[in-house]
């Protein structure tokens, strides 16, 4: 029990790491924490398949944007085609996109601007085969940061779009 | 309870439009021109506002029993209040006082206020009726001995603050020349609880931060609410069932509404001058674009079209025209276009990122938010885009408001967060002279965003 929890710790701190240094690292941590996150996941059996913690434990739920931009990096691609494959593995599954941005800009642009990142990622997603009508979108601009700091590594973790199984 | 304190103001509404009576004992001076000449004929330039501020005395008013006194002096205190705060008065100490107010209230010694410095004294006396209250006022100007105004109130009681804004109003207007602001509400979000699951409520209180309640439960989140030009609607976005919309909210009734049929979220609104329609913008696919809806047929009309997101519109008061915020270039700026999308142009060249842009109710300015070297300023420009200022910078502070008469401006600030949980993060209202001088802070008793200043209630 004190393990998992380790290991998935571990793996949180990691992708936030990751996360904060630049977009490339960003998809690098996802990966690296999805993979060990995906180990304890095993070990406890307790996912259940199709689940978002499933989603959040072996596939990663976000990807992540540079400052005022809403295109999906190629680095950040693969996150958003693991997800299209979950999809395609549990068809039954409705997500919502949920577009985000970081404090540094005003709130009403910053709603227009997340939901311009959901799009990007919902568009990925589409693209890669997943019915359009088991995407949905919706924006929070910077009014729901995942990261409750004020510096330049809360912000490229708070600048991004998070798939959430309905 | 909001309710209850609309029909309040409604009722002084009522008598301000009727019974606003200047009792028979009450003389109206020589009516000063509207224009800012007082009686001995100077007119006072407000712009000179920081250096030159009006020394006035404001005695307490007279009152027949202890319970009259107190009234007198809840209104007095109000009074004062406002007109420090505006940075364009200046009370004088209370303590250097020579004449009475009782006795000022029956005869003012000019001469007892002359050497203290006054310009203006208040005189008044409060006498409260059962469930009612009588406030007569009189302001004199010290100098020329004259009286500037004389006016008998009569409200409910419990309605006391309303009339101390409203006397407030009638000095600044007869001192200055143009109308005050006192006698309005604010609209605003409170906000509680950690910055990632913020409990976001609509909230209104009166301008000096007095009567304040909330509106919402916060069961759902709410953004950016805007008043009605008639104080008894509110425009905002809500969360309700997880669909960003744009709602109209009723004062009187509670009662809320989505606006419009839109597919996608729709975001910053703002009512037009006429109050007939809503401006707003409505985000689809990778845009957003703004919209006119009517409100009387509910159709809605499209003004901005094509690439990039446009937000943020506020119309001019002739409703002639539309200022709003677009990256259409690259980066955020400000356009003015056509109130019909015709029409577009930038207005905004200096260096950074141009946000929130908003008409002032006088014309004349477009007060805005600048993002700029990694800080956030509160500014204005004439609408053309020349004579930018900026009158506050700091970490974080955005959503200017005009008040009615365009001389003040409300907006937020937010503090950094010192560590990764966000402490040290605060959101609280602030205030300041366009003329960038006399920047101060609204208690609110919640983290305080998005305020909406409401026009002129009883006029």
């Amino acid at each position: 029990m004190q393990t998992k929890l380790l290991g998935a710790l571990a793996a949180v701190a990691l992708l936030a790491a990751c996360a904060s240094e630049d977009t490339s690292g960003a998809a690098t941590g996802a990966g690296a924490g999805a993979g060990g996150l995906g180990a304890g996941a095993g070990m406890s059996g307790a996912i259940r398949p199709g689940s978002q913690e499933d989603l959040v434990a072996n596939v990663g739920d976000r990807v992540f944007f540079a400052t005022d931009s809403s295109s999906v990096g190629a680095d950040q691609r693969p996150t958003l085609e693991r997800q299209a494959a979950w999809l395609a593995q549990y068809p039954q599954a409705q997500v919502t996109v949920e577009g985000h941005a970081d404090e540094r800009g005003t709130r009403e642009y910053n709603l227009a601007l997340g939901q311009r990142r959901a799009n990007a990622a919902r568009d990925v997603l589409v693209a890669q085969g997943v019915a359009g009508g088991r995407v949905s979108t919706i924006s929070y601009g910077k009014d729901r940061p995942a990261a409750l700091g004020s510096s330049a590594d809360a912000w490229a973790q708070n600048r991004r779009a998070v798939t959430v199984v309905r | 309870m909001t309710q209850q304190n609309i029909l309040f103001s409604r009722r002084l509404a009522l008598m301000g439009g009727a019974g606003l009576l200047a009792a028979p004992s009450l003389v109206r001076a020589q009516a000063p021109a509207p224009g800012g000449v007082s009686a001995a004929g100077q007119t006072i330039d407000i712009t000179r506002a920081r250096t030159d501020p009006i020394p006035i005395a404001l005695p307490d008013f007279a009152g027949s029993s202890p319970q009259a006194q107190q009234l007198g002096r809840n209104i007095i205190q109000v009074i004062t209040n406002n007109l420090r705060n505006s940075g364009l008065f200046r009370p004088l100490d209370r303590g250097a006082y020579i004449q009475s107010g009782e006795a000022a209230a029956a005869g003012p010694r000019f001469q007892d206020w002359r050497v203290i410095g006054a310009q203006a004294l208040v005189t008044g006396r409060a006498e409260p009726q059962g469930d009612r209250a009588r406030i007569e006022f009189r302001l004199w100007e010290v100098g020329s001995e004259q009286q500037l105004q004389g006016t008998a109130y009569t409200a409910a009681a419990n309605n006391w603050r309303q009339i101390a804004h409203v006397i407030s109003d009638v000095i600044y207007e007869r001192m200055l020349g143009e109308k005050g602001y006192f006698d309005t509400r604010i609209v605003y979000v409170a906000e509680t609880g950690p910055r990632d699951r913020r409990t976001r409520r609509l909230a209104i209180m009166d301008q000096d931060g007095e009567n304040n309640r909330f509106l919402t439960d916060g069961s759902f989140q709410v953004l950016t609410p805007r008043f009605h030009p008639n104080a008894r609607q509110i425009a905002f976005m809500s969360y309700a069932n997880n669909q960003p919309r744009v709602y109209l909210f009723d004062l009187n009734s509670g009662r809320q509404e989505v606006l419009g049929n839109f597919q996608g979220m729709t975001l910053s609104p703002r009512f037009s001058p006429d109050g007939r329609s809503v401006v707003l913008s409505s985000a689809r696919g990778g845009d957003a674009n703004i919209f006119v809806v009517d409100l009387a047929s509910r159709r809605e009309r499209q003004l901005t079209s094509g690439g990039g997101l446009d937000v943020s519109p506020s119309f001019s008061p002739d409703g002639t025209q539309i200022v709003f915020n677009s990256d259409r270039g690259g980066d955020q700026q400000l356009y003015v276009m056509d109130a019909n999308g015709g029409g577009v142009r930038r207005i905004s060249f200096g260096n950074g990122r141009y946000a929130t842009p908003v008409w002032s109710p006088r014309g004349d300015l477009i007060a805005f938010t600048r993002i700029s070297g990694g800080r956030f300023g509160i500014g204005v420009m004439r609408p053309d885009g020349s004579g930018e200022r900026i009158l506050s910078e700091g970490w974080s502070m955005e959503g200017p408001t005009f008040a009615p008469n365009g001389r003040v401006l409300a907006f937020y600030r937010e503090s950094q967060a010192r560590d990764t949980r966000g402490g040290g993060y605060a959101a609280r209202l602030a205030m300041i002279d366009i003329s960038g001088f006399n920047e101060r802070q609204v208690i609110t008793p919640t983290d305080a965003t998005d305020p909406s200043w409401s026009p002129l209630l009883s006029s």
